[in-house]
């Protein structure tokens, strides 16, 4: 653990070359340390998300969480939030654009002088998803973890074309980063089936994967600012979160 | 003519908005986790003023049931005698200007 930290907003430069906001939060220590990435779930870049962030920090790696609707701003950023998601989800959150901020935020931290080259990503919610996507797209990664990730499996009502998501599903093949999941059995996206569904594809293409379940569960249960705060399933969860981040970020 | 037609329904949520009245222009509704209301899923309504001005709205969560509740007694105050008139004026707009203009000319003739 470390006990002193540096935490600050910074820029960096993501997708086609545009400069973000993002919250940083490093341990204040001589020693090499890997990165994390942090992706906030699809209400914005909130204050729970910071806290995160800090949480990696003081657990000693150097942990950013990229303001994922920057370009929508300038603003509040729950007002930013609304806005985006009054867009839509394929102009808020396109998966190109998510891609390429990863991309930034990693060169962001491996940048810095006490980066030990390793860097993570973790994402919750619609974050779970695209830490999930980043796995199978950038293998510069050395972990990605999935929490609670919605729609990784193809969804909607076909009589609602609007409403149909292919997912992120059909890109597994191309992962090569080490994933762990966390997910609530009482979730209903995914749902324990959807979970069955990615947990088969993994073993069947032979992909370095890690899950954990938790009954008495269901959406977000770690985030302490929400109705669906489950403690004790949240102290488990994130032990395994940095038993995983030792073993591959060290 | 005032109608005093008053509705009324016990509900559960929360909001945020302006300091001061201001135009809207559009409604965004969103069944979607909320940023404040302390339910997993809200019905979510952003009343907006400029969509480039992300600060500028007034934004309600309710709970699914409250929705519901919201539903019902707007459509009774739809039902309304004064309401029915003027849903169905002529030349009724969606921004409710269906008043007649007086000219300042044929009033002083």
């Amino acid at each position: 653990m470390k006990q002193g930290m540096l935490a600050e907003v910074v820029g960096i430069v993501g997708h086609k070359g545009v400069t973000i906001e993002a919250y940083l939060a490093r341990p204040i220590s001589a020693s090499p340390i890997g990165g994390m990435i942090v992706l906030h779930h699809a209400p914005g870049w909130d204050d729970w998300s910071k806290e995160v962030v800090r949480m990696f920090a003081h657990r000693g790696y150097a942990a950013i969480c990229p303001h994922l609707y920057h370009r929508r701003g300038p603003g509040h950023w729950e007002d930013i939030a609304a806005a985006a998601r009054a867009d839509g989800l394929d102009k808020a959150m396109p998966n190109e654009q998510i891609i390429g901020d990863v991309e930034g935020a990693i060169a962001y931290l491996r940048a810095m002088p006490d980066s030990n080259g390793k860097v993570g990503v973790i994402g919750f919610c619609s974050g779970g998803r695209q830490a999930y996507l980043a796995a199978c797209e950038i293998p510069e990664l050395s972990a990605a973890i999935d929490c609670w990730g919605g729609s990784i499996t193809p969804r909607g009502d076909p009589t609602k074309p609007a409403s149909l998501s292919r997912g992120v599903l059909h890109r597994t093949p191309d992962m090569q980063v080490p994933l762990l999941g966390i997910f609530g059995n009482d979730d209903t996206n995914p749902s324990p089936a959807d979970i069955d569904e990615i947990e088969a594809t993994l073993q069947q293409l032979g992909k370095s994967y890690e899950f954990h379940r938790y009954d008495g569960a269901g959406h977000a249960f770690f985030t302490t600012d929400r109705i669906n705060y489950r403690p004790e399933q949240a102290v488990d969860g994130w032990r395994r979160v940095f038993a995983f981040c030792e073993t591959h970020l060290s | 003519m005032c109608t005093w037609e008053t509705y009324r329904a016990t509900i559960a949520g929360s909001a945020k908005g302006v300091e001061d009245w201001t135009r809207l222009t559009a409604v965004n509704v969103f069944y979607d986790h909320p940023a404040n209301a302390p339910f997993d899923h809200a019905l979510i309504l952003d009343f907006v003023e400029d969509a480039s001005r992300p600060g500028r709205r007034v934004s309600i969560e309710l709970s699914a049931t409250a929705a519901s509740e919201l539903l019902r007694v707007m459509h009774d105050a739809l039902s309304c005698e004064q309401a029915r008139l003027d849903l169905v004026a002529p030349d009724s707009l969606i921004d409710g200007s269906s008043e007649r203009r007086i000219s300042i000319e044929t009033a002083a003739s």
